[in-house]
């Protein structure tokens, strides 16, 4: 593993931690780290730094939804132009081309039920070449990019073994 | 009834009293247990589970499920240019232990002497002695970094020994030995007809160089058993899987006291164990690295805060050199005042006086934790 792996390992692990404690986990500078997370953030591989919700901890309820959409193609039009104009809605989560049965997976997070389909019926279905729109709200999240929601399992060990 | 005599000559395990007092403790950090803090994969532990669906509860061939025993020829010929014949020469135990205490039952005679490196772990030598045979401790030395070398094992007269017992990477110095550094352990064995029983249960925890299994060297295979597992790499340790690599007479020697004894393996283990060889790659990576991750960290800190420490390669120990002479009384004090379980070096032998035992087989925000408090302690 190189360098630049080795600290996107740590950071996809956990991305809160201080350029020290980072440095001691690679064996490397702490200035080295630095250098190699600007890096990494010019080179636009690192795109952001965001905490993972589960938000039924919460008072205020998230909806969202996963959309599928399908789209027909003209000569002037491909998938990016699409894709471009679609992600620029802030309201989407995620947007992906996908194979199968439909051509985008999009996620939508909103306030309410009502302003997500709002925002599919007004801003999402009228785009010319998305010939149809089917949405799956989320009812319960069980997993989000990687951690497991719950209670966890028990750290049952016995405190001392040899 | 009286416990006969071989009983009453081993002492009650030197980690039970340190492990009481942390026990009445609530909320400490601990980093004195010998196991993995992850579960065993998913993909395993399924596989078992739906064994037992099936009703898999039956025993098993006294050597273990042949599909485990083949997969175990291909995994330890793939990984560690191990060739061993499934039929013949691999028998699967419960847990390593079993491996190692059959190896000294079927090997050994009374009167025998057992060379046992330390600091190591704490069952060789009563294993040893329940074997009816004399233990002969053989100290390894901090200047050598813990490892087994020709001048330590001609020091403590390990020549006139008639098995060697030793574990790398080891519990609990973390030491690990390169190919070049065993060959000299090799031909120390070769010259002086001797038996060695391998104990390469962290063979995949070994974070600088390739394991080498001695059994590779020249000359080695025919005087040597392998013992290996599923608890350490695989963090399945309280399902007891663990097998044994040796000569097919030696195998079956095994083998004839595990059938009286304990006539199979664990048979929702073994369907876990053949899972886990078949599909667990990726999670014992993820496993390696994050452990890795955490001994990095763990070896910068120590040296940061003053404490001496070995270079720790493999394993999940580390074993930094105490800042007080005893040390016994430091964790104790440490355990106290800063609710930070760690333990003295002297649970693994009288050669590991005046050191520490870490394990970061811990959470990394609990390591980091903990480090911080053994900091503000020292």
């Amino acid at each position: 593993m190189n360098s630049r792996e080795e600290v996107l390992g740590v950071l996809r692990e956990n991305a809160r931690q201080s350029v020290e404690d980072i440095a001691r986990q690679t064996d490397m500078d702490p200035v080295e780290v630095e250098r190699i997370i600007a890096e990494l953030e010019d080179d636009e591989v690192l795109r952001g730094y965001k905490a993972v919700v589960d938000w039924d901890q919460l008072e205020h309820e998230r909806v969202r939804a996963a959309v599928e959409l399908n789209v027909t193609l003209d000569r002037e039009t491909s998938y990016n132009d699409v894709a471009e104009r679609i992600a620029k809605f802030p309201m989407v989560e995620s947007l992906h081309l996908v194979s199968g049965d439909y051509d985008f997976l999009m996620e939508v997070e909103g306030a309410s039920m009502s302003r997500v389909s709002t925002f599919i019926s007004e801003k999402v279905a009228p785009v010319p070449e998305i010939t149809q729109t089917v949405t799956h709200y989320v009812m319960e999240s069980y997993k989000e990019q990687g951690i497991v929601f719950g209670d966890g399992e028990d750290d049952d060990r016995l405190s001392i073994s040899p | 009834m009286n416990p006969a005599e071989r009983v009453k000559q081993v002492p009650p395990s030197g980690i039970r009293r340190f492990f009481e007092l942390a026990e009445e403790m609530d909320d400490i950090i601990s980093l004195g247990v010998g196991e993995p803090d992850f579960s065993a994969p998913w993909a395993a532990r399924e596989a078992a589970i739906t064994s037992l669906e099936q009703g898999k509860t039956s025993y098993t061939a006294n050597r273990g499920r042949r599909e485990l025993r083949t997969k175990i020829a291909t995994y330890a010929d793939d990984r560690y240019g191990l060739e061993y014949d499934p039929d013949e020469e691999i028998l699967v135990t419960a847990g390593a232990s079993e491996a190692i205490d059959l190896a000294f039952r079927a090997l050994v005679d009374p009167g025998d002497t057992v060379a046992v490196a330390q600091p190591g772990f704490v069952s060789y030598v009563p294993k040893a002695i329940f074997a009816g045979a004399e233990p002969l401790r053989v100290q390894t030395r901090r200047a050598d970094e813990f490892r087994l070398t020709r001048e330590v094992l001609e020091a403590h007269g390990a020549g006139d020994a008639d098995v060697l017992m030793y574990c790398y990477p080891n519990n609990p110095t973390g030491a690990t030995m390169t190919g070049e550094e065993l060959s000299e352990v090799a031909e120390f064995a070769r010259e002086h007809d001797l038996t060695v029983f391998s104990d390469e249960i962290y063979s995949e925890l070994s974070y600088e160089h390739e394991h080498t299994s001695i059994a590779t060297l020249p000359g080695m295979r025919e005087r040597t058993v392998v013992i290996n597992g599923f608890s350490k790499a695989f963090a399945m340790t309280g399902l007891r899987l663990g097998y044994a690599l040796a000569p097919p007479e030696t195998a079956q020697a095994m083998n004839r006291i595990h059938q009286y004894t304990m006539m199979s393996a664990p048979t929702t283990a073994q369907y876990a164990g053949i899972e886990a060889l078949d599909s667990c790659a990726d999670a014992l990576a993820e496993m390696r690295s994050q452990y890795d991750r955490r001994r990095k960290l763990l070896l910068s800190r120590f040296e940061e805060m003053g404490l001496d420490c070995v270079r720790a390669r493999g394993a999940f120990y580390a074993f930094p050199a105490c800042p007080d002479d005893d040390a016994e009384q430091f964790a104790e004090e440490l355990l106290h005042k800063e609710r930070v379980a760690v333990v003295p070096g002297t649970a693994f032998g009288d050669g590991g006086a005046g050191h520490l035992r870490a394990s970061y087989a811990t959470g990394l925000a609990d390591l980091k934790e903990a480090l911080d408090r053994i900091e503000r302690f020292i």
